[in-house]
């Protein structure tokens, strides 16, 4: 090869040709351009006229340049230009190609495999012999070969997702033998061992070492820091302000893999650590299963979350809640405090949080459970909760687990509990025994002044013992426990609040809760626990960070995992135990990261430099370009580039000028779609287009509803009161109601109608499992019943008649708060009309409403007590009202009411109770505001 | 709108397709002609001075010597003179013309444009339709077409006009040319300017008057060719070749220079009138020049 400043020719005598492009030129210039004919009927004139100069037209200078250009770059390109040959001076023994092969090496893998490619294709050229060596797995016996048979075995070649581990190293240089140079490709991290084995390698030949500096990121393990997780991340080298987004990543609730959130994490200038707090809300910090450093695609910028992260939920149930009561004396408060520095807490009615999915419920104090809420707790406790119970006045008083043991109660309780200590009872309160060795309590020291006054007690019972797990001084139990399914029951026998002993003031119960393993600290992964046990990897990262499932590894035991490096043994990913998975992150919680440095006797260069880079193909090209280029200009001189087809002649010539440029094509990068192509799949299943149509028709207007009962006879009776009440309404307020509809319980959404009419009828089924939900949905989301049995009452308390004692049945499993006889000054006296009473076809019976609270009384001068209830969510009469308001087709009166001006009195009386009663779900407490006292009062005066 | 040359036969088919092929050219041919007539023509005109016709020209006093039939008297009625009626002069003029069928005027530099030879026999048939309107008798030199009036001679003439010569030159032809009455010539006049000359002679000989139109090329007016070309006449008889085309261009227009000069000395000497026309220009133009040209008294 003959070498010319950078550019090498690897046949260099053709470069002869090139003395002769002056021949050429003389040659060029005395051949004239071909000529053209052409018609002209000129020519008679043309005839005699000599050409100025007998020389032919020359060629211009400039075009004999281009040919003379042309001709010398397809010289130059058949001698075969080579840019940066590889001119080193070669060796002549066994090659070893050594990579580090660590996770560090994965973001640009397919670099060094084609640097690997080139050199085992200069080995090939020289016949040298090679082999090629990852050190973080080393091959048990190297074996130098042909270097198109290791070159074969390079895409079997992968980093891994750990780092190469000292000792092994050690031992595998302690294994080479012979004589043979070294390359060794490094992934630019320090690291133990790589002396000694630079060492080891130069005592066999010498070294050289490939190495570009690069930004490497690793991300630690992510961890708890006041209340928000902290992430940290290192870098090599530590050089300007970069940053660097985090990302989360998580199952959404459709079991889809997501971006739950997204963080930047800010290098400092010059700063090697970074750190961010993630503040997420517990329900998607759950969820969250990885870290990653978005853009690196390597083991060391994920960090896998494992059961560390999740802070647990407890979710907090008390029964109707009392606004009146002190805060202090509420049953959660102490529960509140006690807990909620370590977890989550969730507070609601039990439909409400079940769904949260907690781990913990407690429930303060409440006795009965509606039906289905109770079927849906058992549910949640078999399948692994930990329900804690506390006692209170309300359980105490109530028959829960009496005769029989509840299946959501530990023990059977004696009726009405004990006091001890006060004023109507002998003896001094009673202090707390110290625990038993099998109680989870066990260790936690007893204050003396913690004292119990009052409690619930169990029967005595042949299973009590095992269930006993804190008990008095005088053996009372106090807290009990039973075993449900995969979870368990725990009853606390005295209250949550101070009430019934000092317990919930003392430091003892904050421990007694954290012991129930409700406020869990964050599990530590010591070797002391971790010890004995043994651990099955379910999900391992490969050098690039992608997680795979996989079963056919064996276990890990657990020290091994305390310990931390993974290696060959333990690769990176997700453990499973008895009830818990470890990550083993790529990255320990305290790695940095610092750049290889290597002595100066080895010779280090960059990753990409030194391509060898023929230019053969460009000089050709450069050539046919310019002899096109030449073709255009040789015509254009020659006049043939005018007239019709010169322009089909140019486009023609631009097209093949344009034809040989390579197309630059866009690498597809595959890692990108995985991810997204599942955010589609969570979509909600759409409605039915007849539930779309009903919702339509609902939503259109306020629609006054009435619940079907299957008895023809009170359902168009029903629904021609609606007609009517729904008219007089359109009539005489602002509102305008659509046409009523009927509505079937199971079938329809109730929740767009504000109220509904259910006539009880004696024999009326009792609503499915379904529609209770409903109906219970309904109730609590601010919907209203009118029941009506229709019996004017007769029985007094509605409990008499067929109708009354239906509608007890029918109305147990609701959800109906404390109702009693309506007060003179309830709201629903006033909202539209002033009344007194509320007549339908009858006109004696009282009716129903919700209870008001207790203890507001009557200002001074004032008619009505200052009441903020909400709208009654249930009113409850007999005066058959629907017949009353109903009317035919054409707008008249379809049943009798009363003696005749009386009667129509009457009427109007009950359609002013259904304009009231309809104002008042639609306007809610508005006309109880004392806002409006003073024009009551005149119109009251009149 | 060159018919081909078919055998001239008394088969009926022969003739059917011949009209076929002539109705083919002809009517667009004629069409055009009237078209570029109706540009100029504005309506019936007249001598613009008394003499026999049929229109009223105007009164005038009626002298000794005129006829007592020619007296008009309802006009004298109303005067205490006679008055004669006098109309204006129609008299009938007879246009000879004459379009060079040669092959160098089949020539288009560009496609888009006609050829010479298509934009001299519409201006030639379009003067002549314009003059048949104005009373004129037209006809075609060389006693193929004598002149008449109607409908029917325009189109014999534009049967006689669409016909070609192969020969590379046309000279025109001064047979039975009536004597003074007026002549058209119609042609690029590139050939030997000689029998030109002769012909000229021999109409001014004859007290005819009329125009010579060259119709050119726009690429014979500008020989827009450059490097080494051979020129060849239209029927390849003739050829030049040059080494350098450019060069030549001076020394062309030159020549085309005297040529021009050479045409209009040689009508001036007839007392005709020469104009030169481009196949790139407006038709109507030329038109209009050549119906003043010949209205010339």
């Amino acid at each position: 090869m003959w070498m010319l400043g950078p550019l090498g020719f690897l046949a260099p005598w053709l470069l002869v040709g090139l003395i002769f492009l002056p021949i050429l030129w003389l040659i060029l210039r005395a051949v004239p351009p071909a000529p053209i004919r052409r018609r002209f009927p000129g020519v008679a004139l043309l005839l005699g006229l000599r050409d100025a100069e007998a020389q032919a037209d020359r060629t211009p200078w400039w075009l004999m340049l281009l040919r003379i250009l042309a001709v010398a770059a397809a010289i130059l390109g058949f001698a075969g230009p080579v840019l940066n040959p590889s001119d080193r001076p070669e060796g002549s023994g066994p090659l070893l190609i050594v990579a580090d092969g660590s996770w560090a090496d994965a973001r640009d893998w397919p670099i060094r495999v084609s640097r690997i490619e080139a050199l085992l294709a200069q080995a090939r050229r020289t016949g040298r012999p090679a082999a090629v060596a990852l050190l973080t797995e080393p091959p048990a016996e190297l074996e130098f070969t042909d270097p198109d048979a290791v070159a074969l075995r390079l895409p079997s070649l992968t980093p891994k997702p750990w780092q190469p581990d000292p000792g092994t190293l050690a031992a595998w240089a302690a294994t080479l033998t012979g004589d043979f140079d070294t390359v060794w490709l490094s992934d630019g991290l320090a690291r133990d061992g790589r002396e000694a084995l630079l060492g080891a390698l130069e005592d066999h030949g010498t070294v050289r070492v490939i190495q570009t500096p690069r930004q490497t990121f690793a991300l630690r393990p992510a961890r708890f820091e006041d209340g928000a997780i902290a992430v940290s991340a290192a870098r090599t080298p530590a050089g300007g302000a970069v940053s660097a987004e985090l990302i989360a990543r998580g199952l959404d609730p459709a079991g889809v893999e997501r971006q739950l959130a997204t963080a930047t994490l800010d290098f400092a200038p010059g700063a090697a650590l970074a750190e961010v707090a993630l503040n997420l809300p517990p329900e998607l910090r759950n969820r969250v299963t990885r870290f990653e450093i978005a853009g690196q695609r390597s083991a060391g910028s994920v960090s896998l979350a494992d059961d560390t992260l999740r802070r647990r939920e407890v979710a907090l149930v008390q029964g109707h809640a009392d606004a009146a009561t002190a805060e202090l004396l509420s049953p959660l408060h102490y529960l509140r405090e006690a807990l909620a520095t370590d977890v989550d807490l969730v507070e609601g009615a039990l439909p409400d949080v079940l769904p949260a999915s907690p781990d913990v419920i407690v429930l303060a104090d409440i006795a009965r459970l509606p039906e289905d809420e109770d079927a849906m707790l058992q549910d949640w406790v078999e399948a692994g909760g930990l329900l804690l119970r506390f006692a209170g006045p309300r359980l105490a008083a109530s028959d829960l687990s009496r005769n029989e043991e509840d299946p959501l109660m530990p023990v059977r309780l004696r009726a009405g509990g004990r006091n001890v200590g006060g004023a109507m009872s002998w003896g001094e309160p009673k202090t707390l025994a110290p625990f038993e060795a099998e109680s989870p309590f066990f260790g936690l020291s007893v204050p003396g002044d913690v004292t119990v006054s009052a409690q619930v007690v169990a029967q005595p019972d042949p299973t009590l013992a095992s269930r006993v797990i804190a008990q008095l001084s005088d053996g009372t139990p106090l807290v009990t426990r039973k075993p449900v399914g995969d979870g368990q029951v725990v009853l606390v026998h005295v209250t949550a609040n101070a009430e019934w002993s000092t317990l919930p003031l003392s430091g003892l119960f904050v421990g007694m809760l954290e012991r129930l393993a409700i406020s869990a600290r964050p599990l530590t992964d010591e070797a002391a626990d971790l010890e004995g046990t043994v651990w099955l990897p379910e999900e391992v990262m490969d050098a690039q960070g992608r997680l795979s499932e996989i079963d056919t590894l064996p276990g890990v035991p657990g020290l091994r995992i305390a310990e931390g490096r993974p290696g060959p043994d333990m690769p990176p990913g997700l453990y499973a135990g008895e009830d818990r998975r470890l990550a083993v992150n790529a990255v320990g919680p305290d790695d940095t990261l610092a750049p290889a440095t290597w002595p100066a006797r080895i010779e280090v260069e960059g990753l990409a430099a030194a391509r060898e880079l023929p230019l053969k193909g460009a000089a050709l090209a450069l050539a046919f370009a310019l002899l096109l280029i030449d073709l255009l200009l040789a015509l254009w001189l020659a006049g043939r580039l005018r007239g019709p087809r010169g322009g089909f002649a140019v486009l023609l010539a631009l097209a093949l000028l344009a034809l040989p440029v390579p197309q630059a094509r866009a690498q597809t990068t595959g890692a990108e779609t995985g991810s997204e192509a599942g955010s589609e799949a969570g979509a909600d299943d759409a409605p039915s287009p007849a539930d779309e149509a009903f919702a339509r028709l609902a939503t259109g207007a306020v629609v006054l509803a009435h619940v079907l009962t299957g008895d023809t006879r009170i359902d168009d009776t029903a629904l021609a009161g609606l007609t009517g009440l729904s008219q007089v309404l359109t009539q005489r307020t602002s509102i305008e109601p659509a046409p009523p509809i009927g509505i079937d319980l199971d079938r329809d959404e109730l929740a767009f109608f504000p109220m509904l009419y259910w006539p009880i009828t004696a024999d009326a089924p009792i609503p499915s499992r379904t529609a209770y939900a409903k109906l219970n949905d309904y109730l609590r989301n601010g919907g209203m019943i009118l029941f009506d049995t229709r019996d004017a009452d007769t029985a007094g308390f509605g409990a008499g008649s067929p109708e009354g004692r239906r509608l007890q049945a029918i109305a147990r499993p609701l959800d109906i708060p404390a109702i009693a006889p309506i007060p003179e000054d309830h709201v629903l006296t006033r909202t539209f009309y002033l009344l007194r009473d509320f007549p339908g076809r009858y006109s004696r019976g009282t009716i129903w409403v919700e209870a008001a609270a207790e203890g507001e009384a009557a200002a001074e001068g004032m008619p009505f007590r200052n009441l903020n209830d909400n709208v009654t969510p249930v009113v409850i009469g007999g005066n058959d009202w629907a017949a009353a308001w109903a009317v035919d087709r054409a707008g008249a009166p379809l049943l009798p009411v009363g003696r005749g001006m009386t009667g129509e009195r009457q009427r109007e009386m009950s359609y002013r109770f259904g304009v009231n009663l309809v104002m008042h779900v639609l306007t809610g407490n508005y006309k109880s505001d004392q806002v409006h006292v003073p024009a009551l009062l005149e119109r009251l005066g009149q | 709108m060159s018919a081909a040359p078919i055998p001239e036969t008394n088969d009926p088919v022969s003739l059917r397709a011949r009209a076929e092929a002539l109705a083919g050219a002809l009517p667009p041919l004629l069409a055009a002609a009237d078209q570029l007539a109706a540009t100029v023509l504005m309506g019936e005109h007249g001598r613009r001075r008394p003499g026999a016709g049929s229109n009223f020209w105007q009164y005038r006093a009626a002298q000794p010597g005129d006829e007592a039939r020619l007296i008009d008297w309802r006009r004298s009625g109303r005067a205490d003179s006679t008055f004669v009626q006098e109309k204006e002069w129609q008299i009938a003029q007879s246009l000879v013309i004459w379009v060079d069928p040669s092959a160098s005027m089949r020539f288009a530099s560009d496609p888009r444009q006609p050829p010479k030879s298509d934009r001299a026999r519409v201006l030639a048939l379009a003067i002549a339709v314009l003059l048949a309107h104005g009373g004129e008798r037209v006809g075609l030199a060389g006693l193929r077409l004598p002149p008449r009036r109607g409908r029917g001679q325009m189109l014999r003439m534009a049967e006689l006009l669409a016909e070609d010569s192969p020969d590379e030159h046309g000279t025109p032809d001064t047979h039975g040319l009536p004597p003074l009455s007026r002549a058209l010539f119609v042609s690029d006049f590139l050939g030997d300017p000689a029998p030109l000359e002769a012909a000229l002679a021999q109409a001014a000989g004859r007290g005819v008057r009329g125009a010579l139109l060259q119709v050119l090329d726009p690429a014979e007016e500008a020989f827009p060719y450059d490097g080494r070309t051979i020129f060849e006449s239209m029927t390849g008889s003739t050829r030049h070749e040059t080494l350098k085309a450019g060069d030549l261009r001076d020394r062309y227009l030159q020549r085309l220079a005297e040529r021009k000069d050479l045409l209009a000395e040689l009508a001036r000497a007839a007392g005709w009138q020469f104009h030169t026309h481009h196949t790139g220009d407006s038709a109507a133009s030329a038109l209009l020049w050549l119906y003043g040209a010949l209205e010339r008294r």
